[in-house]
């Protein structure tokens, strides 16, 4: 499966991209070129040079160390956000697709409509009660993830639950924790895998949004999308020192949807022997084609 | 000039050879059953007469269809030839129908596409077809939806497509599997009525030995896309020459019910 | 005397948007040692009558009863007892078994959960030499397995706890000609080996003569005929079993009459 993985070379590109924000993250945790809480009014907006590789901002603060460390809450941000989807979405469609017709019903009817109502409201509403800060940005977005994933999942895990292998192992006395655990969880993990993927990217660009708005980490922890607030003003006058921050954003958000893509294509294989039924038995489908000798 | 000559067809998907050296022929007015289990390469036989063959898949060697090569035909050759000589069912009717178009436009549709439906006419010929193939209530019936139709009710809405530009060959692939036992019982005999009027030849694909037994005149057994054996049932029930053969006969009548009497009458 | 395993009595089944019931005033009774073979076509109500059984599927109307108690509903001793007693195989063998599970614990299952006494992974060893299977596929997965390969796994877990009752749904109407000879002939050896008896569901006449000793026919969700085997295949009395069987597409007779050398591949 790796190996299908591999041969993916978009797979290889979204690795690559989601690596770079991921070391720097992690770099600088330990270094970073300066200080890029440091007040400097005296380099301030300084162009790119050998010292500051982006420049400096309007504190003289250096714009490369600034991203670095950047990366670090957004990074932090998008996990936690994906994690605490998955986390509260995966019961919910648990429970839903386990649960009688009407109040599986109920739920999913529930679920649709928590689909419709905004992340950005919710954003809002909590920001408002509690202020701002990556843990609320990251709750917003990780609960309008939650109810996507949980759409997803209600019809992977009822068609699970309906296979015939199911069927037979509750009649060989397995409960229903056995049958989650032993055999719903590792036929569908694959397409929660997948998901979760394509939601990080989803969870990267909201979490930008979100900060660019004030609605994440509060100044003066650095963040990309509030760097990208920070430094709008400057756009009519050196529009050149936006471009760092949209392109680290950007890197990211593609990086995890062609990762998800590549996760997809192969896995998929896997899937398809696993969902395969009759499929084997039927007669082959030929694609009408002009016949060469 | 034979109506259906396919010579040392061989096909492979990914450097694979699925269909091996295949060659048989169907006479005008002959019934050739083409039997194998899966894996036998029976389909992809079938497929090829039609110039219809897998994606990533070479195809070799001769298949004509009164005296029209096939095999590296153009579009234009091909369309005259399907659904105008050479009539086909397949296994799945409910795939194979428009679910958004009613039935009396499926019913025309091939005459249509080979220009054979006189204007006006549509409606008329829709019911008149659908009538051929016993289906009751036909001026109605025509008006329906092909998910309103049961799976025999389709697979005869299939057969008069098929039929109804009084095609030379009839091709048939497993048309009846996928249809309880007593459907499957009418449909058969349906097809065996119209293919004898018609005069037409036939090729029908199967797993099921009786009914390839009791359906035609000359059995070709496939396995692992070669030709095993050619013979009539009778030939092939009591005289197998190959190994294969004779397993598959065992197994067939293992499986098998026949009536006591005809037990009896045997060993008497 | 025969013991009554199964007593299913005035038995009704409508789904729930369905616009004729599933099942009618279903009557049937299982006894030990004879093997039953509950024939119908698509629609019949014959896999619906399968899954009451087993009690996957609580019937709107009438009472079935195992061994003379009712069917245990919730998870208790009484539950896991009657599923240590009453088995089931079914029609499809690719799903049958769980895509990402080796061979040896899918049949271990269902022992380490109703046999838990026992040596689970001794037992699947045990089964799978049973069915005729080589040892080295208890590793396997069931990708890597054909179908009737496949079907014989799901005997072997269904036969490991030892149960007194199995009911197989179509269990051979996936498979090869071939192979269904095969997989039939090991289902008759195990039934009578084991002290078990079968319930077969399927429209395939031959599978029902060679595995049943008591047959019934249903139709549109009733039963039209009931007896031995021989007696509804060979006199039936309703029209719709005449049908069915006349429909039968039959294999002209055999000259030779050679039913006891098989050729094995």
């Amino acid at each position: 499966m790796i190996s299908r993985f591999l041969r993916h070379p978009l797979g290889i590109i979204g690795l690559v991209l989601v690596g770079i924000p991921a070391l720097a993250a992690l770099t600088s945790l330990v270094w970073t070129p300066y200080d890029p809480l440091a007040f400097a009014p005296a380099d301030r907006w300084l162009p790119p040079s050998p010292e500051h590789l982006l420049g400096t901002d309007a504190g003289g603060r250096d714009l490369f160390s600034i991203l670095l460390v950047g990366a670090q809450s957004t990074m932090l941000a998008t996990l936690l956000a994906t994690a605490i989807a998955v986390g509260v979405g995966l019961p919910l469609a648990m429970t839903t697709a386990l649960a009688s017709r009407r109040i599986g019903l109920v739920l999913e009817r529930g679920i649709d409509v928590a689909i419709a109502f905004p992340t950005l409201v919710l954003a809002i509403i909590l920001v408002t009660s509690y202020g701002a800060s990556l843990w609320v940005s990251s709750l917003a977005i990780g609960l309008g993830g939650a109810v996507v994933i949980a759409r997803t999942m209600v019809p992977e895990l009822r068609g699970t639950l309906a296979s015939p292998y199911v069927t037979l192992a509750t009649a060989g006395g397995v409960g229903v924790l056995g049958i989650l655990w032993r055999h719903v969880l590792p036929n569908t993990a694959p397409t929660l895998l997948i998901r979760a993927t394509q939601l990080l990217s989803v969870a990267a660009l909201a979490e930008a949004g979100l900060s660019y708005l004030g609605f994440g980490t509060p100044p003066p922890t650095p963040s990309w999308g509030r760097t990208l607030a920070d430094l709008q003003s400057q756009v009519l006058v050196r529009p050149e020192v936006l471009i760092a921050p949209s392109v680290a954003i950007t890197m990211l958000v593609i990086g995890f949807a062609l990762l998800g893509d590549a996760l997809r294509d192969a896995l998929e294989p896997d899937q398809a022997a696993a969902a395969s039924t009759r499929a084997r038995r039927l007669t082959i489908r030929p694609t009408p084609e002009t016949v060469t000798a | 000039m034979t109506l259906l000559d396919i010579r040392n067809l061989t096909i492979r998907i990914d450097g694979r050879t699925v269909v091996d050296d295949v060659s048989l022929t169907v006479g005008h007015g002959e019934r050739v059953g083409l039997i194998g289990e899966s894996g036998s390469g029976k389909s992809l036989t079938s497929m090829a007469v039609l110039g219809l063959r897998p994606a990533r898949s070479e195809l070799f060697g001769s298949v004509r269809v009164a005296g029209i090569e096939t095999v590296g035909a153009d579009a234009a050759a091909l369309r005259a030839l399907r659904g105008k000589t050479v009539g086909c069912i397949f296994q799945e009717p409910q795939s194979a129908l428009d679910p958004l178009l009613p039935i009396h436009r499926h019913l025309v549709a091939p005459l249509r596409a080979h220009g054979m439906l006189p204007r006006g006419a549509a409606r008329a010929t829709a019911i008149r077809l659908a009538e051929s193939v016993g289906l009751p209530d036909a001026a109605s019936l025509v008006r329906r939806y092909p998910h309103e139709l049961s799976g025999g009710q389709r697979q005869r809405v299939m057969i008069a497509m098929a039929m109804s530009t009084t095609p030379r060959l009839l091709l048939a692939d497993e048309p009846t599997t996928a249809l309880d036992v007593t459907v499957q019982a009418r449909v058969l005999q349906l097809m065996s009525d119209l293919v004898s009027r018609s005069g037409a030849g036939s090729l029908l694909v199967t797993h099921d030995m009786a009914v390839a037994a009791s359906q035609c005149d000359r059995i070709v057994v496939m396995q692992s896309g070669r030709i095993v054996e050619t013979g009539t049932p009778d030939e092939l029930i009591s005289h197998p020459r190959t190994r294969y053969t004779a397993e598959l006969i065992d197994a067939a009548y293992a499986t098998g019910w026949q009536p006591r009497r005809m037990r009896e009458a045997v060993s008497a | 005397m025969s013991i009554e395993l199964f007593a299913a009595t005035g038995v009704g089944m409508t789904y729930p948007g369905m616009s004729r019931p599933a099942l009618t005033d279903v009557d049937v009774r299982v006894d030990a040692g004879r093997h039953l073979g509950i024939i119908g076509e698509s629609g019949s109500g014959k896999s619906t009558l399968a899954r009451i059984l087993l009690g996957l599927q609580q019937p709107t109307t009438g009472a079935v009863t195992y061994r003379g108690a009712p069917l245990p509903r919730t998870r208790s001793r009484e539950a896991r007892d009657f599923r240590r007693r009453v088995q089931v195989v079914l029609q499809d063998p690719f799903a049958s078994l769980n895509p990402r599970m080796p061979v040896g614990k899918i049949i271990a299952e269902p022992v380490k959960a109703l046999r838990p006494q026992w040596d689970a992974s001794r037992r699947a060893l045990e089964m799978l030499a049973d069915v005729e299977l080589p040892p080295d596929v208890a590793q396997r997965l069931p990708r890597e397995l054909s179908g009737g390969q496949r079907q014989r796994v799901a005997i072997a877990r269904a036969l490991a706890v030892r149960p007194e009752v199995v009911i197989a749904d179509e269990p051979v109407s996936a498979l090869d000609v071939s192979v269904r000879a095969h997989v039939l002939r090991l289902l008759r050896r195990l039934a009578a080996h084991e002290e078990l008896t079968i319930v077969v569901v399927s429209h395939d006449l031959g599978i029902i003569d060679g595995l049943c000793t008591d047959a019934i026919v249903m139709t549109e969700g009733r039963i039209v005929e009931r007896g031995a085997v021989s007696d509804v295949l060979e006199n039936p009395t309703h029209p719709y079993t005449r049908e069915l069987i006349a429909s039968v597409p039959l294999l002209p007779p055999r000259p030779t009459q050679d039913e006891g050398t098989h050729h094995v591949a």
